[in-house]
């Protein structure tokens, strides 16, 4: 009996002809942050809808402390909070009638459904518009509101789909250090997100899917190891300077890769690589007309751990 | 698992004591309606729309087109008005479909599916607050009818027929949350119902005598369930005898209510299969 909070095990979904969920398989830890990180249509959020029981896999099994998330739905359902990609509030009520219908559902009770509404507004920082119609909030607010929805019956166990997408950067920090605060107090939090940033930030774990399945899994560490520190990108004149400079840099020990016409190179070391394989390249190849030099991305990440066909699968929910 | 894990587990479900399934059914309809009920109220155009299209379509009937109906035996003011009634609640339950697949398009669903509620009180509590809202509507076509001339026979009558027209929207608010379930999208939802709509009460008896529609037109119109409305509501506001074609609309709006409710409630409970 292991002590997973959230278990995944083969889970399988498949939408008409197409395989959201082709046998995924993972677990959190009760109390850890779980960063599932994937490219649009990799299956994160068929995954975190049946975690939270708003689906149900074809195959495999999942469960939250040991509660199947089908045969024991109605159980489950009272132990986990749940906030979609879409803030799902409704815009024609005030932050604080959302919360509190939201907490009569779920079963707290309608006085304390109201007082939690009342703490929940003001720890999320919307105490001065609790009484305005959702409608004329902004779109950061809204994503609060609606994390706070989550939160009403405090669950054990959280689910976050996409959690910032479309936010400003102060919001997506804000949300960040809420995340933060909740995993302090004891909370399990599983979210998705297609920035490694994010994950990086928040997550102890992390799971990348990609198609359905288990891509890599590790803790952000572990995996920044593995995918290098820094890229850099280098352009060209020509198809055939190229060519001479991906030869060169291969013999100097750097693993180039061609990606649009461009060469990526990756390191450990730093920006200061940036100078090194410059050093490498000179009088041996053309110069680069351009050099870009960033941090790995999630694109650096799949095209490094699985070749190319990322982000040209459909939209699996 | 193991007995003692599923003893931690249940111990982090929280102890308070639970509602019977029947109550809890009871608040979450209610919970539900009242989420709608706001909403209508804080979108007023939408209320407004609702009342001002049978308002104007009496006011055409009554005095643009109506000179030029006959129908026999009858003031046309009092033909007309349990007709208006029909289609006014035949339209709102336009807005059913519509309001229902907005709410599965803003995802808002989605979290009332990860919620411990009574699933079903989604459709009950939107069916609920509907009716309240037919009621409002057909309340002010009571009052502009009276305004433009309409006299029914007796109060009694008028109550009856009414009572009718709110069973009747009961069963279509079932049918077009229905609709609604299937399409997902609030412009669709629309552009499918109208037409259903139109024609229903088009070929009914709401404004025109059936007799005056061509045969095959006649067949239709006279078996459908505007129609069987219409017919009932005619026959309790303006006197004589109502009995069969009251039970005729009765068998239709019950006939509707359990098709469509199960339909519905299918939908919506095997949603996320």
């Amino acid at each position: 009996m292991s002590d997973g909070a959230i278990e995944a095990d083969g889970l399988r979904k498949a939408f008409g002809q197409v395989a959201a969920l082709d046998g995924l398989s993972f677990r959190a830890p009760a109390g850890s942050v779980l960063g599932l990180l994937g490219p649009n249509g990799s299956g994160k959020t068929t995954t975190v809808s049946i975690l939270s029981t708003a689906l149900r896999p074809d195959g495999g099994r999942a469960t939250v402390y040991g509660l199947d998330v089908v045969a024991d739905a109605a159980l489950v359902r009272r132990v986990i909070g749940f906030a979609g990609q879409f803030a799902a509030v409704d815009p024609n009520l005030t932050g604080r009638e959302n919360l509190a219908l939201i907490g009569r559902l779920s079963r707290v009770g309608r006085k304390e459904a109201r007082t939690r509404a009342a703490e929940l507004l003001d720890r999320f920082g919307l105490g001065a518009v609790a009484d305005r119609l959702v409608r004329t909030y902004s779109g950061g607010m809204r994503r609060r509101l609606d994390l706070a929805a989550a939160l009403v019956h405090r669950p054990p166990v959280l689910f976050l789909d996409e959690p910032t997408t479309g936010l400003d950067p102060e919001s997506r920090l804000g949300l960040w250090d809420s995340v933060r605060d909740l995993s302090r107090s004891g909370t399990t939090v599983l979210l998705t997100t297609q920035y490694l940033d994010e994950a990086d930030a928040l997550a102890d774990q992390i799971v990348i899917i990609d198609s359905g399945r288990v891509a890599d899994t590790g803790t952000p560490a572990q995996l920044k190891a593995r995918f290098g520190t820094v890229v850099f990108s280098l352009g060209f004149a020509a198809a055939g300077d190229t060519e001479t400079a991906a030869r060169v840099l291969a013999a100097a020990g750097y693993r180039p890769e061609r990606s649009g016409g461009r060469l990526r190179v990756r390191s450990d070391s730093g920006s200061g690589a940036v100078a090194a394989v410059l050093r490498a390249l000179d009088g041996r190849a053309p110069d680069p007309v351009s050099v870009e030099v960033r941090e790995p991305t999630l694109d650096d990440v799949f095209l490094a751990r699985i070749g190319a066909g990322i982000g040209q699968g459909g939209e699996a929910a | 698992m193991s007995t003692s894990t599923l003893a931690v587990t249940r111990s982090l479900v929280p102890r308070q004591k639970l509602p019977t399934r029947l109550t809890a059914a009871l608040w979450d309809t209610a919970d539900v309606a009242g989420r709608n009920l706001r909403s209508l109220l804080r979108t007023p155009q939408a209320l407004v729309f609702a009342t001002i299209q049978p308002m104007i379509f009496v006011l055409l009937f009554r005095y643009a087109f109506g000179g030029a109906i006959r129908v026999p035996g009858v003031n046309y003011v009092d033909f007309l008005m349990p007709g208006v009634f029909a289609q006014s609640v035949a339209f709102g339950a336009i807005g059913t479909a519509v309001g229902l697949s907005a709410d599965l398009r803003s995802g808002i669903l989605v979290r009332f599916r990860t919620l411990p509620m009574v699933r079903v009180a989604v459709l009950g509590g939107r069916a609920l607050a509907d009716l309240l809202r037919n009621l409002a509507v057909v309340g002010v076509m009571i009052g502009v009818g009276f305004a433009v001339g309409f006299r029914p026979a007796s109060g009694a009558g008028l109550i009856a027929a009414l009572a009718l027209v709110i069973v009747f929207a009961y069963a279509a608010s079932w049918a077009f949350m229905a609709l609604g379930l299937r399409v997902s999208d609030p412009e669709a939802a629309q552009a499918a119902g109208v037409p259903i709509v139109f024609l229903l009460v088009f070929t009914s008896s709401a404004f025109v005598p059936l007799a005056s529609m061509p045969g095959w037109l006649q067949a239709i119109g006279a078996h459908q369930p505007v129609n069987a409305l219409v017919t009932a509501e005619r026959a309790l506001i303006l006197g004589g005898p109502a009995a069969g074609d009251v039970l005729i609309s009765l068998a239709w709006s019950a006939g509707i209510l359990i098709v469509f409710g199960l339909l519905s409630v299918r939908a919506y409970t095997r949603m996320g299969r």
